[in-house]
């Protein structure tokens, strides 16, 4: 009995040690996979989460930026959060919402958050781009933010050229594309 | 860990210990570790191995144009990513009125990674050698890098352009610039589609009719 709570030990301080959490994602997205085996970068990311139909979500690793990405938000809009709102923004894993309903939607407990988000989306296109203003304000909290594009393989090329024409527009040209790494490794 | 005093210890000669027997049921105790590791393990390995990344540099707008009108003619090979997975492609410069100037390819080892790796066959053996040097270790990681980049940049290298139609997906773009990696291009740049392009493409599909329509007017 000894060597097996010993190994189950061994195992669990290794997962401990080892984990990084999943991030709860309002959509499911599928990845393409490419040969390219550069890990990406733990710290420090801003996520970029595209899905098929055009939806845009975005999500920051650090939760006193976000909060500041917030504030500045909504000085852009001219919309004031309460604190309650602040904090329940800095715990929510990732956002997407237009800013003119962020307050409400701020105001709903997580589980309905969790529930609609998945139908919200950041605005994405010329005559209101808030996904640009989001972008700007990420960069001007954190100055050593990464950028990374998920999407799904089967976006459209019209929606991520978009996208990468805003940050084009911002001139953020390095940004990473997170695929999956292919399995059989052939050339 | 074991608290167990097992009966008849011979070490003390002259003392004498108290002998007692003292068992500590280690069960509950593996039933919570075995339920922790099986927490962590749904909630890490999944996703794990599949954040990988290709990091793509872009450039400036106005950059991208001074590249491009550098670029010779010969040596640049244009790729036009279509819908349903069709992929077409020029070098050079199009011929408008030859509609055959415009191939058909595929994603496929055989199709796209074939036609980059005859232009590119130099640059990819010298890859390889370095690879080799490098797995010998003959040469450090930085001077692989290095010259890796330099033989990326050289001067008979392909440059190539992507355009990518509308109607494409995001996993042709990827699969593209995969290709770019794998075949050791170094010059690559992601554009707009021209209206010329639209105007081959149809030109392809209806075999040259849009060049017979011009021709009769």
């Amino acid at each position: 009995m000894t060597a097996m709570s010993d190994v189950t030990v061994l195992l669990l301080t290794f997962f401990m040690l080892t984990s990084t959490f999943v991030k709860k994602e309002p959509v499911q997205v599928v990845t393409p996979s490419s040969v390219s085996e550069i890990k990406i970068p733990e710290t420090d990311i801003l996520q970029i989460l595209v899905e098929p139909s055009g939806k845009i979500f975005m999500s920051l690793d650090k939760q006193p930026d976000m909060k500041a990405v917030l504030a500045k938000m909504g000085e852009e809009y001219g919309i004031r959060f309460t604190p309650e709102q602040e904090r329940k923004f800095m715990i929510a894993s990732t956002f997407g919402v237009p800013m003119q309903r962020m307050s409400n939607f701020l105001n709903l407990s997580a589980e309905e958050q969790d529930k609609i988000l998945n139908t919200q989306g950041i605005p994405c296109d010329s005559s209101d781009n808030q996904f640009k203003s989001w972008v700007r304000h990420a960069r001007a909290v954190n100055p050593d933010l990464r950028i990374a594009i998920k999407a799904d393989a089967d976006t459209p090329y019209s929606i991520i050229k978009n996208v990468m024409n805003s940050l084009q527009d911002l001139r953020e040209n390095r940004y990473n594309l997170i695929t999956a790494l292919k399995s059989s490794a052939e050339g | 860990m074991s608290a167990e005093v097992q009966e008849g210890g011979r070490k003390g000669k002259g003392t004498k210990q108290k002998k007692m027997a003292v068992r500590v049921d280690f069960t509950p105790m593996v039933d919570m570790n075995m339920l922790l590791i099986t927490f962590f393990m749904l909630c890490t390995t999944l996703i794990k191995p599949q954040t990988m990344e290709l990091s793509m540099p872009t450039n400036d707008k106005d950059i991208t144009d001074d590249q491009k009108s550098k670029v010779k003619a010969s040596q640049a090979i244009t790729l036009l990513l279509g819908d349903d997975d069709k992929l077409f492609y020029y070098e050079g410069e199009p011929n408008y009125q030859d509609y055959t100037s415009l191939k058909e390819t595929s994603y496929e080892p055989e199709g796209l990674r074939k036609l980059l790796l005859a232009r590119n066959a130099q640059a990819v053996r010298q890859v390889n050698e370095l690879k080799q040097q490098k797995t010998d270790l003959k040469i450090s990681e930085e001077e692989y890098t290095k010259q890796v980049a330099d033989i990326k940049s050289g001067k008979n290298t392909p440059t190539v352009i992507i355009k990518a139609l509308d109607e494409s997906s995001y996993e042709n773009l990827v699969s593209a610039l995969d290709e770019m990696l794998i075949c050791q291009i170094g010059k690559y740049v992601i554009t707009d589609v021209a209206e010329g392009d639209r105007f081959l493409l149809k030109n392809y599909e209806t075999k040259g009719g849009l060049t017979k329509e011009i021709a009769m007017q």
